[in-house]
């Protein structure tokens, strides 16, 4: 399963960007798929935020990756960079763990 | 690539910047290949996602939905659509890169956020604009993948990654990936709409289904600024 999704994934990504060459420019001019290819990123993007912070399976939860999730927006405020805003998330995760203060 | 007639200056200028465009993908390459490695992905299906798919929030978002057990549908499915603007991309960086052939295929794997964005800033002379593009897109495709093959690495040798906080990593790199887009109140509330649609449909859908629930949502909104 991994696998067909890594393949049918990768293919149609390439797909995707290779049929753009072949479209032509006056595509640009429809306003309505402008918008919408611009705004599908923020939609989805924030639901895998949500997802991801409180969902196990079907299941909601407060755990130690909302904590994570708080500190990174604060890095993001600060300007951090990427990875320095994914590293404060783990790390705070882990150390909530490993004393014993979240799950 | 013919880059004789950019001068001088602006070419060394693209090419400094290409770089450190690619230095700094390659630092987020580094989390996504620790964060594929903790979802469950091996290290081959890792590297091979950074090697074809090429493209950030797409393999962040297929990794993840696997990893949430989301299965292959709806993984793939959330990628496309996180994918879909490189499509809208290629349309304008087409006839201002004038490839045919293999130049063409390989153009089509680099059309990404970064290299479209070079390509614009370089808008004059068009030349300039081909070798921004390329040289951003080599550079990131090179440091793209060294970043993930080091992240993958790392993750697989340190073993159980949850003790690490490496769940917490996911939505944080989702989030990085997200705030430069919240540019205005109208993509914060589609942002927060759409994260509370997703968490109402948790409980109800399978693990993978809220998540392709959003685009429904940027749907609805796409319609609603129409209106206004």
């Amino acid at each position: 399963m991994m696998w067909l999704a890594v393949l049918a994934g990768s293919f149609g990504c390439y797909a995707e960007k290779l049929l753009g060459f072949f479209l032509p420019h006056s595509v640009l001019d429809n306003q309505r798929i402008r918008r919408i290819f611009g705004l599908l990123p923020v939609a989805l993007l924030a639901a895998l935020v949500a997802v991801q912070t409180f969902a196990v399976g079907q299941t909601l939860v407060i755990d130690a990756r909302v904590a994570g999730v708080a500190v990174a927006i604060v890095a993001l405020i600060l300007r951090a960079p990427f990875l320095v805003v994914v590293i404060a998330a783990a790390v705070t995760a882990a150390l909530l763990r490993v004393l014993g203060w979240a799950a | 690539m013919p880059t004789d007639d950019v001068p001088a200056a602006q070419r060394r200028a693209i090419t400094s910047n290409a770089l450190g465009i690619g230095i700094a993908s390659g630092a987020y390459a580094i989390s996504y290949g620790a964060i594929s490695i903790a979802s469950g992905l091996d290290f081959w299906q890792t590297q091979l996602l950074s090697l074809l798919m090429f493209t950030g929030a797409s393999q962040f978002a297929l990794v993840g939905v696997l990893g949430a057990g989301g299965g292959a549908v709806a993984a793939v499915l959330t990628a496309l659509l996180l994918g879909a603007r490189n499509g809208i991309y290629a349309v304008s960086m087409a006839p201002r890169l004038n490839v045919t052939g293999l130049r063409r295929l390989a153009a089509a794997e680099l059309t990404i956020d970064e290299s479209t964005a070079m390509a614009l800033a370089n808008e004059q002379p068009v030349r300039a604009s081909r070798y921004a593009f390329w040289a951003t897109g080599v550079s990131v495709y090179v440091l793209w993948n060294l970043g993930t093959l080091l992240g993958a690495l790392g993750a697989t040798a340190i073993g159980n990654p949850q003790s690490l906080g490496l769940d917490a990593a996911i939505p944080a790199a989702f989030i990085a990936l997200l705030w430069p887009r919240l540019v205005d109140r109208s993509m914060w509330a589609l942002a927060l709409a759409s994260g509370t649609v997703a968490l109402l449909l948790t409980p109800v859908l399978r693990p993978g289904l809220p998540v392709l629930a959003a685009g429904i949502v940027a749907l609805i909104a796409a319609a609603l600024m129409e209106r206004r």
